[in-house]
């Protein structure tokens, strides 16, 4: 379809020319606008859900809380903030935003493959955001993020809120599948010329892995819902026992696509940390090609070990050793990384700006998730383990502080380029410092509520679990307070009138998007840049 | 200038992926029943008429478990605790079920063995629970199960050590009678009978 000399000959008559509001917005085609509204959505999904989390840490900072009063407004409650935080805040921040903005500017591509594709990829989201946000306020989305069956079934799930947020996933998934399909299209197609595979910036390399784990699990995903649906509106029982269903097949097809989903939500943060990281050391990414290997190898065994969240469903003994095996593995390419990580930092002249600080903290948080990955990687200590809040501590320690730090290191890295405003110094830091004590404190202690045995997901607990839970909910506050000084600061970011350079962070900065101004004009490498 | 790649046809074939993608999932019902009914994964026994070899030295006990999903009106329990058999020998045994309800009713009940892994050396050569069993309002009756425990159990190593197996049952109400009494349910109370 010889995509980019077709845009090309198009573009050279209007330069630069920016549509109205409303064409430029809602109609928008153009890969950076798309991009800035995936970063908006992002946003306002993570604030909503943040809401909730502030919610549950109230209710839980000591025993006996009364602000919900029954489980299944709890149940909801937990629910939709996992689902936010998943769908409507991290994979529209990470692969829709920055993946949008970056990943042609990186391969020096004039756009994304398929423009209008795109613009449905962002504009299913909004749709599909309204309908969870009616499951939550009709309550009747109790079962659980994994959406187990039969907690979700007619049964104990009754009313249309509970198919509304269904359907949501299913826009969502649709939106995410499409947006695989550009991101894997433009990459494979549209790369400069010069820009070989094995030149890629890392977070291009980070975006196509993500984009092929979409591909394969999404569907999934789409398809134990559809049943869920039928299950629960048109007599079908392939999770009713009674009629010859499975409920533990709900649990394997979720999780076929839930634990890909983990890495789905982590990659694109790989990439921008190994950029921030290579770029304020000033010295290339240590072991770049083993960097991108280890991202697909991440990708190929998580679509093999999916059972591990299931070690207490009654498999039998020989498949929980397998799947904790095969679970084991993992922590090798991780390890490959934060080692490669640390290697790229080793003997580098450091700056410790803003992003860089982000960085570190990423790489320390998520090491910190990563360990307690392995301990709950063990069949055997899982069955003491599953259910409590050290898995709760786990899985927030890779996914709430990892892949946000990396959202929020991304976005102080490349704030400049996408306004051409730099962000305030100060505000920075101290959100930055605000969010790092704030997350640690609600999370860290859980690690103590599990160990001790307190089960996720209730809404109270007995008196010999107090103390760490007021700990935890003191940091919660904390970590609110610091989203309000990010508000700050993008108000500051867009009320500044500093100028910046193409380049504002100097030698280290080394992918194309810093050869092109800062904000980059409307239409970017209308001229493909030569790579060598 | 570099060679035109054609992006419809990357878009096609990755298209294709995902609707592969969603075809296995929905294939993963039919195709996870047939797994575990050839390598009885689960504690899935072997079904069907099978002849049985003949009673061989090892003797095995073979005890009956009963439940019943509170949604079904019925009395169901096992008419012996255990039965003490040969390996190789076929074996008869009895359930008893009893329907408390004043409407007849219509039960189906979903199987396997423990410990797991012995479903690939349990046969089951006849069974109350291949079909759906109706009782009459208050009618008793006694469902019979055939099984013989293959000798192999002896000499596979992952098995040898087993000296007791147990069969399990748990009865349901079928989805048409459930939705019947949800249907007489929402018809009002001077239709039909009381089914719970």
């Amino acid at each position: 379809m010889a995509s980019t000399t077709h845009d090309h000959g198009h573009d050279d008559h209007h330069h630069d020319h920016k549509p109205a509001f409303f064409t430029r917005w809602f109609c928008s085609t153009n890969h950076k606008d798309i991009g800035t509204l995936y970063l908006i959505f992002g946003i306002i999904g993570g604030l909503i859900g943040g809401v909730l989390s502030l919610i549950m840490r109230t209710q839980l900072a000591h025993p006996g809380g009364s602000l919900v009063t029954d489980g299944q407004t709890w149940n909801t409650i937990i629910t939709i903030h996992g689902l936010l935080m998943i769908f409507f805040s991290v994979m529209p921040a990470l692969i829709g935003g920055f993946g949008n903005w970056f990943v042609p500017l990186m391969i020096g591509a004039p756009d994304m493959a398929f423009p209008r594709l795109n613009n449905i990829s962002f504009w299913l989201l909004p749709p599909a955001l309204v309908l969870v946000m009616i499951a939550l306020f009709r309550g009747e989305a109790g079962g659980g993020w994994t959406l187990y069956v039969p907690l979700t079934n007619a049964t104990y799930q009754p009313g249309w809120g509970g198919d509304a947020l269904l359907f949501s996933l299913h826009l969502a998934g649709i939106s995410s599948l499409l947006g695989a399909i550009n991101f894997i299209t433009t990459i494979f197609n549209m790369r400069a010329p010069g820009m070989t595979l094995h030149k890629m910036p890392l977070f291009v390399w980070g975006i196509l892995v993500t984009a092929f784990l979409l591909l394969l699990a999404v569907p999934v995903l789409a398809a134990a819902i559809t049943m869920l649906i039928t299950d629960r509106n048109f007599g079908t029982a392939f999770f009713e026992v009674a009629g010859g269903g499975d409920p533990v097949l709900f649990q394997h097809l979720f999780w076929f696509f839930g634990h890909p989903e983990v890495y789905i939500m982590v990659l694109p943060g790989f990439g921008i940390i190994s950029h921030i990281i290579s770029t304020f050391s000033r010295k290339p990414v240590f072991g770049y090609l083993g960097m991108a290997y280890a991202m697909v190898a991440i990708g190929v065994v998580g679509f093999v070990v999916w059972a591990h969240h299931m070690y207490v469903s009654g498999m039998e003994v020989d498949t929980r050793a397998y799947f904790m095996a095969a679970t084991l593995v993992i922590a090798v390419p991780t390890g490959v990384k934060v080692f490669s990580w640390i290697a790229t930092m080793w003997g580098g002249s450091i700056r410790l700006e803003l992003p860089m600080v982000w960085a570190i903290g990423f790489i320390f948080v998520f090491t910190l998730g990563g360990v307690t990955g392995v301990v709950l990687a063990n069949a055997g200590l899982d069955q003491a383990l599953h259910n409590t809040y050290y898995v709760v501590a786990h899985f927030h320690y890779v996914l709430s502080l990892g892949a946000v730090f990396s959202m929020f290191a991304g976005f102080y890295y490349w704030i400049g380029k996408m306004s051409g405003r730099q962000y305030p110094k100060f505000l920075g830091h101290l959100q930055f410092w605000l969010l790092f004590i704030g997350v640690n404190l609600t999370f860290f202690p859980m690690h103590f509520s599990g160990l001790a045995g307190m089960p996720r997901r209730y809404p109270d607990y007995p008196d010999a679990f107090a103390g760490w839970n007021m700990i935890s909910s003191l940091g919660s506050y904390i970590s609110g307070l610091s989203v309000l000084v990010f508000l700050m600061v993008i108000v500051r970011v867009f009320t500044s009138r500093e100028p910046l350079a193409n380049n504002y962070w100097g030698d280290g900065a080394t992918t194309l998007e810093w050869t092109v101004a800062s904000p980059p004009p409307f239409h970017t490498f209308e001229e493909l840049p030569r790579v060598t | 200038m570099r060679p035109v790649r054609n992006n419809g046809l990357v878009a096609f074939v990755l298209l294709g992926i995902v609707a592969g993608m969603g075809g296995l999932a929905f294939a993963s019902v039919p195709l996870y029943r047939l797994f575990c009914a050839v390598t009885g994964y689960g504690g899935t026994p072997q079904t069907g008429p099978s002849a049985a070899p003949g009673a061989t030295g090892g003797m095995i006990t073979v005890r009956f478990n009963a439940d019943t999903n509170p949604g079904l009106p019925w009395h169901f329990m096992p008419a012996q605790k255990e039965i003490r058999l040969a390996l190789g020998e076929q074996a008869l045994a009895f359930y008893t079920a009893r329907n408390l309800a004043a409407t007849p009713v219509t039960g189906t009940a979903v199987y396997n063995v423990t410990p797991d892994k012995v479903g690939r050396y349990f046969h089951k050569t006849a069974c109350f629970c291949f079909n759906e069993q109706t009782l009459a309002a208050g009618q008793r009756m006694e469902f019979p199960v055939s099984f013989w425990v293959d000798p192999k159990l002896a000499e596979d190593p992952n098995t040898a050590d087993i000296t007791t197996i147990t069969l399990s049952y748990t009865f349901f109400l079928t989805l048409e009678d459930a939705a019947r009494a949800g249907a007489l349910a929402g018809a009002g109370p001077h239709v039909g009978g009381n089914l719970r």
